[in-house]
């Protein structure tokens, strides 16, 4: 059992308020990602929930215990580092033996329970070499073995997987999922890419300049953003946004009216706007379809194939638009191409950057990350035992 | 492609050789010019006292004349052993002011740090002469004249600004996420500095304790004027030789190559060190 509770945290370095009053819930066995943009304080936040930097105010509770002035080495918690943190002096078993060192457990104990972990990571021929001698994905395989040799309650990942090449990005991320599974342990996750935040999380929390801008499942977060920040940022690549001019509203949506004079009604709840509202329309790439009824008109300045799908970049009257197409289609640059997009798809911003909630739900919007695995529910029971 | 690229190469790699040549010469002459008065020292210890006057020459039939003369007047070694005791201990004492001092300044630091380095370092501008007669008197009104604490004490303040900084510069050099996560593994600041920090910084620690132990060694002014016989060091060993008796140059000559002996191989034997530790955050 580990929950984590965040009420009204806030951190001030001298002057400047860097978290700005952070409200957050993580549940037991819960993988939350916290991902923004850089110098948005997600790696604050973290530190602080490690103990590593004291919060300005507000209360920070681990399973309803409040943490604020216990030290980071008795919250209960296991950090891995982006750098990794090995100490170099020690060899692989020291460096994961430490924490029982200094806890004056007996030695065979200390030698059970790390490669008790070293198995689980398959790192038991690696026991005796120093950091130096080990490739970036091992090292980081050490530093998590690290933290499960403290048996933590909460694991905290900061940018872990940011020091290695894409390859083993991918493939240390599946380990991550599995391990989350065996371990049956909560996690906390701080990255910068959302992709990462996509794969892995059951809860991504976006951040921006201190402030929570949404909490919600990795599918919530795409089908429904609440706001034009997190409709940018999660997503790759980046959704398309055109200035629109509002219509009509009606209780089944809202209509508008497009660059270049076309109408389409989006089903979104519209009826606080005033009539004079100026409206964003926000569409991903990959929801833009090329259409020769569509109701914008664009040229195509770059075709980018990477085989499977084709990245257009198309410009019309005001702006550059990125259409993801299918791998096969036949156009060229400086072709004259049309294209709409269904209106259940798109996302309408009013001139706060507030979205207009949605009136259909997507359907896989609810939908955990327990779900896209096929025995995400029953592992469980048998990891624990 | 490659005709292009063997032609334009060749000159400026001959205009680099060239340059690397000018700089062996250079570096060799300026080694040279510092080196010689020691060799010529050395040269005039195995010289008699008349060879040691006449004309400057390299060629002579050497003696130990001097080095027997020398070794009669007076017990070398109880000199030698006041240096190898003032030496260490002051660098001992210093290092262990300076450790916490530097981890305070390096990974705690406040507003006034950057200041208070800059004041420590300042203390080293002053003259010492400009000290001299308070501190002659609160010896003699403590007892401390004359002794090797006496000594070590003096030594430790001397240094300690340049070991504080030294070893402020390799702290500062540490990845403090070892720390942290030393803090993670449950490690008391006392654990962190004796499993992690020290351990790590070994290196820089090593120079700056070699570098504490050749200037206490080569220390002249305080030793001359705070000790008299009881703790007198090596470099008031030399300089008894050139007063009472007038200027003996092969004696002279043959009692200081002896002083400076011990520290020579010292600094023979851990160069590679010092020259590592001295190095150690710009080779990282």
């Amino acid at each position: 059992m580990a929950t984590l509770q965040l009420n009204n945290i806030t951190k001030r370095f001298g002057d400047t308020e860097v978290i700005k009053g952070i409200d957050l819930d993580v549940n037991d066995r819960e993988f939350v990602v916290f991902v923004g943009p850089s110098g948005c304080g997600k790696s604050t936040l973290m530190r602080m929930i490690a103990g590593l930097e004291n919060a300005t105010d507000g209360d920070i509770l681990i399973d309803g215990q409040r943490m604020n002035d216990v030290g980071p080495a008795d919250r209960g918690l296991a950090m891995v580092f982006q750098s990794y943190a090995l100490y170099p002096h020690m060899t692989v078993e020291d460096n994961m033996g430490f924490s029982m060192r200094l806890a004056k457990v007996p030695k065979e104990q200390r030698r059970a329970k790390v490669l008790e972990a070293a198995k689980i990571l398959q790192l038991e021929p690696l026991l005796d070499r120093k950091p130096k001698a080990l490739s970036g994905g091992q090292r980081q395989r050490v530093a998590i073995g690290r933290a499960i040799v403290r048996n933590p309650s909460i694991f905290l990942f900061d940018e872990p997987l940011s020091n290695l090449d894409a390859a083993l990005r991918v493939q240390m991320r599946i380990e991550l999922a599995r391990l989350h599974d065996e371990l049956d342990a909560t996690m906390i996750y701080v990255t910068h890419d959302q992709i990462e935040a996509m794969t892995m999380a059951d809860k991504i929390v976006v951040l921006r300049d201190g402030v929570v801008e949404q909490v919600g499942s990795p599918m919530a977060l795409y089908h429904h953003p609440q706001n034009r920040f997190v409709a940018g940022f999660i997503g790759s690549p980046k959704m398309n946004f055109l200035d629109v001019t509002l219509v009509d509203v009606t209780p089944s949506g809202v209509s508008i009216r497009m660059p270049g004079g076309g109408e389409r009604h989006v089903p979104v709840d519209g009826q606080h706007l005033s009539n004079d509202a100026t409206l964003e329309l926000g569409i991903r790439p990959e929801h833009l379809v090329l259409d020769e009824q569509g109701p914008l008109v664009g040229q195509i300045q770059v075709l980018e194939r990477l085989g499977g799908q084709t990245s257009l970049y198309v410009k019309t009257d005001e702006q550059l638009i990125t259409i993801m197409a299918d791998g096969d289609v036949a156009y060229r640059v400086n072709d004259k191409v049309r294209f709409g997009f269904a209106p259940e798809r798109a996302h309408l911003f009013d001139a706060d950057g507030m979205a207009l909630p949605s009136l259909q739900q997507h359907p896989l919007a609810g939908l955990t990350r327990g779900d896209n695995r096929a025995n995400g529910e029953s592992a469980s029971p048998e990891a624990s035992a | 492609m490659t005709s292009l690229r063997s032609s334009n190469s060749a000159s400026p790699w001959r205009s680099a050789a060239s340059k690397r040549v000018l700089l062996a010469v250079f570096g060799w002459s300026v080694a040279l010019v510092i080196f010689f008065p020691i060799f010529w020292m050395i040269l005039t210890g195995f010289k008699t006292e008349s060879a040691a006057i006449a004309d400057p020459t390299l060629i002579f039939s050497p003696t130990l004349e001097s080095y027997q003369a020398v070794q009669a007047r007076s017990g070398y070694a109880h000199f030698a052993l006041n240096s190898v005791a003032v030496a260490f201990g002051s660098t001992l004492l210093a290092l262990l002011i300076a450790i916490p001092s530097a981890y305070a300044m390096a990974f705690l630091p406040t507003k006034r740090t950057k200041g208070t380095l800059l004041w420590m370092l300042s203390t080293k501008m002053l003259p010492s002469v400009g000290v001299l007669v308070p501190i002659y008197l609160i010896y003699r009104s403590t007892g401390l004249l004359d002794t090797r604490t006496g000594l070590i004490i003096i030594y430790t303040l001397m240094n300690l600004p340049i070991v504080v900084w030294m070893l402020y510069t390799f702290f500062k050099d540490m990845p403090k996420d070892i720390l942290e996560a030393g803090r993670m593994d449950g490690a008391s600041t006392l654990q962190e500095v004796f499993f992690l920090l020290l351990p790590l910084t070994l290196p820089g620690i090593a120079s700056t304790g070699l570098l504490s132990v050749i200037l206490s060694w080569n220390e002249a002014f305080w030793s001359l004027n705070l000790t008299s016989s009881k703790a007198a060091p090596l470099t008031a060993y030399i300089a008894s030789f050139s007063s009472p008796e007038g200027l003996f140059w092969a004696k002279l000559s043959a009692a200081s190559t002896m002083a400076i002996a011990p520290i020579l191989i010292f600094g023979w034997l851990t160069q590679k060190q010092m020259v590592r530790g001295l190095t150690f955050g710009a080779v990282k």
